[in-house]
């Protein structure tokens, strides 16, 4: 199964090849790195560009304006915020001309704790990102997502964010994505490590990968249940997952809802749930104060105070400038499986 | 050095007293409060007009991409922008074909002609430019990227970048990068923060050629654009070209828009000249000024009679195409 570092290559491939994806660029993320997190090795668009955030989005809106479809990488989420300028102007493009420019480009960004990763390696970046109109914004939490995801952010006419989850860059899923191999992945489309072996190398791309996309702006439910909802994405969403299964045996019946997409978001799919569950546990991984998830509570409160039988809650990060490097700082700072756990039997707990 | 020829003298006479008068017709309606704010390019027409009339003018790679600031009105001017469509983003009309009423006066957006948006950000068009350069790198051909801005900007490390990217060995943009230097930075006198003698200086480090010339001079002007454009668009390398100008109103109509005696005029400088060689009288400049104070007076009245923006558009164009609320 590929990794969503593999399926992240494997969706720009496809774009190469099929969507006039003309430029794949950042720090490190063309030869011989291929990224820092391999997600760029083996494209023959990706190219390296000065260690410049700034003028790394600001290239993506010109390319985009002149027609040439891009994805710039900022190496980490963390050393994105003195280009949030940029991504503001990227927003507003479009709305401040009228709708007489748009801007397809997309970002890609790693996000978020779980590689012990300290101050700067930890980062998330969804409440600052969703915070700025006019782009779309998406995180998958598994590799098949990755690429239906990506290849959406593709075809966009507008500015698409791509928030990568830096703790799951190697884990596979379990669903092939469609035109994956079913085994030796690694062998085709992976960099050799040895360096005589990597001088020649050219990428084996499976032949049959397709035009599969996740429409933005669709979660997906992970686990069905009754008892509550939980809605989560990124580095979070597994943990979630794996709380449900481990409160089904006592009885509780947790529905999982995988966001994916944060702007837009699926309402839809969060309101029917809420209605079904009559309360809701919404998780991620940044600091908690003005977090995306006090939004969602906002807009739940605002919709269905009479429905709930409990008070909504957001489990989110500490709201402290960083997360620690020690294991036990770590473990304190963001979401673990333990605290969701625990999240999930109080929401159940405080219903009426 | 090349000459101007009279009729392109005469021409660009002819859009600096329009130009002129469009920005002091700006400034008048927002003294009488036909709109909030005014910022614009009054005492840079002697470098603005002759810019503007050597852009490829156009659509696509094969066309100059313009990333302008708001001072930049002379340079669409001479590309043929109507007057018009300045009074109505002036007055935030609802038909204000540069951004709905939605942005200040000067900051024009015409995609038709690849003039990127013009973004109060000070800097940030400095980066943009770096893209539709490498689209324009990678295209060929004489289409290139020209941006400019003012020199207090300068010291934001988007120049840095700017001249960063410009010049990546054997992946050189071709790219046209202009500081009109009018010596402030609102109220801070550039004396008092910048220690380099000039700041076209700056490209020296990174070989790209530059050239400091008096913006004032219409002469000088001209032929220097025409010296880097062409250098650019054949050698497809950028150039960094500083033009000391004059801010003949003050910053903007936040400090007052007021006339400066004490800034140069270039546009006497230049009367004088076509008058001295005959090419003008000054009975004929009296009239053309008329003329054009009469066209402009008549066009801020009938923006009067223009709609505002609907209160319901507000969420419009969030997205591309878009309309209504979204969410
Ligand atoms: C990033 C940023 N900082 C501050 C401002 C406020 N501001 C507007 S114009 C200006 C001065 C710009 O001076 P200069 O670059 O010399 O251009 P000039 O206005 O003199 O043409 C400042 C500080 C801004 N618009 N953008």
């Amino acid at each position: 199964m590929a990794t969503i570092a593999q399926a992240i290559r494997m969706a720009l491939h496809y774009g190469e090849e099929n969507l006039q994806l003309a430029h794949v660029f950042g720090e490190d993320v063309g030869l011989p790195l291929g990224g820092v997190f391999t997600a760029t090795q083996g494209l023959k668009t990706a190219w390296n560009s000065p260690l410049d955030e700034r003028g790394i989005i600001g290239a993506a809106i010109g390319l985009a304006m002149a027609g040439k479809r891009c994805v710039a990488e900022i190496q980490f989420c963390d050393y994105i915020f003195n280009a949030i300028d940029l991504l503001k102007l990227a927003g507003n493009t479009c709305w401040s001309t009228n709708g007489d420019w748009n801007l397809p480009m997309t970002v890609m960004t790693p996000v978020g704790s779980g590689i012990r990763g300290s101050l700067y390696h930890s980062h998330s970046f969804d409440a600052m990102m969703t915070h700025i109109p006019g782009w779309k914004i998406v995180i998958p939490s598994n590799p098949k997502d990755t690429y239906g995801l990506l290849i959406s952010c593709l075809k966009e006419l507008n500015p698409t964010m791509f928030l990568m989850p830096k703790a799951m860059m190697y884990l596979g899923g379990d669903e092939l994505i469609p035109g994956e191999p079913a085994s030796g992945l690694k062998a085709l489309i992976d960099k050799p490590v040895d360096k005589a072996a990597a001088e020649n190398w050219q990428p084996q791309w499976p032949p049959e990968l397709t035009d599969y996309s996740v429409e933005i702006g669709k979660g997906k439910i992970v686990r069905e249940g009754t008892d509550i909802t939980v809605v989560s994405y990124g580095r979070t969403l597994p943990l979630c997952a794996k709380a449900a299964d481990q409160l089904s045996q006592e009885g509780i019946k947790a529905e999982v809802i995988d966001l994916r997409s944060l702007w837009p978001y699926d309402w839809e799919l969060i309101s029917k749930s809420i209605l079904k569950t009559q309360c809701v546990l919404y998780v991620n991984e940044d600091t908690e104060v003005t977090n995306f998830g006090e939004h969602l509570i906002r807009r739940t409160v605002d919709e269905f105070f009479y429905n709930l039988s409990a008070p909504p809650k957001l489990l989110a990060g500490a709201f402290i400038p960083g997360v620690g490097l020690a294991h036990s700082l770590e473990m304190a700072s963001v979401p673990q499986l333990n605290n969701i756990v625990e999240a999930i039997r109080s929401v159940i707990a405080s219903k009426v | 050095m090349t000459t101007v020829d009279s009729a392109t003298l005469l021409k660009i006479h002819d859009l600096m007293v329009k130009n002129r008068l469009l920005e002091e017709r700006l400034i008048t309606m927002f003294k009488q409060n036909q709109g909030f704010f005014w910022i614009g390019g009054p005492g840079e027409e002697a470098f603005n007009i002759p810019l503007g009339l050597q852009v490829k003018k156009g659509h696509g790679l094969d066309y100059d991409y313009l990333h302008l600031h708001y001072r930049s009105s002379g340079i669409l001017m001479a590309m043929g922008m109507d007057p018009m469509d300045a009074i109505r983003q002036m007055k935030n009309s609802a038909l204000d074909p540069h951004s709905g009423g939605r942005n200040f006066a000067g900051h024009f957006s015409m995609r038709k002609w690849n003039v990127a948006p013009i973004t109060s950000p000070i800097e940030v068009q400095y980066l943009v430019a770096i893209g539709t350069a490498i689209a324009q790198r990678d295209h060929g051909g004489t289409g290139i990227t020209i941006v400019n801005g003012g020199d207090a900007g300068t010291a934001e490390g988007d120049f840095a970048s700017c001249l960063v990217w410009a010049s990546r060995p054997k992946q050189e943009l071709p790219m046209l990068i202009i500081v009109t230097n009018n010596e402030w930075g609102i109220s801070t006198s550039a004396k008092t923060q910048h220690g380099e003698k000039h700041i076209a200086d700056r490209g020296n480090a990174f070989g790209i050629k530059t050239q400091v010339i008096n913006g004032n001079d219409v002469n000088e002007s001209f032929a220097a654009i025409q010296e880097a454009m062409h250098y650019v668009r054949t050698q497809r390398k950028p150039f960094l070209l500083e033009a000391k100008v004059s801010r003949l109103y003050g910053h903007s109509s936040a400090s007052g828009g007021m006339f400066n005696p004490n800034e140069e005029d270039p546009l006497p400088l230049l009367q004088k000249k076509l008058i001295a060689a005959n090419l003008l009288s000054a009975e004929a400049i009296e009239t053309l000024r008329a003329k054009y104070e009469e066209e402009l007076r008549l066009l801020a009245d009938q923006v009067k009679t223009e709609p505002q923006p609907d209160p319901h558009s507000i969420y419009d164009f969030t997205y591309w195409q878009q309309q209504g609320k979204y969410w």
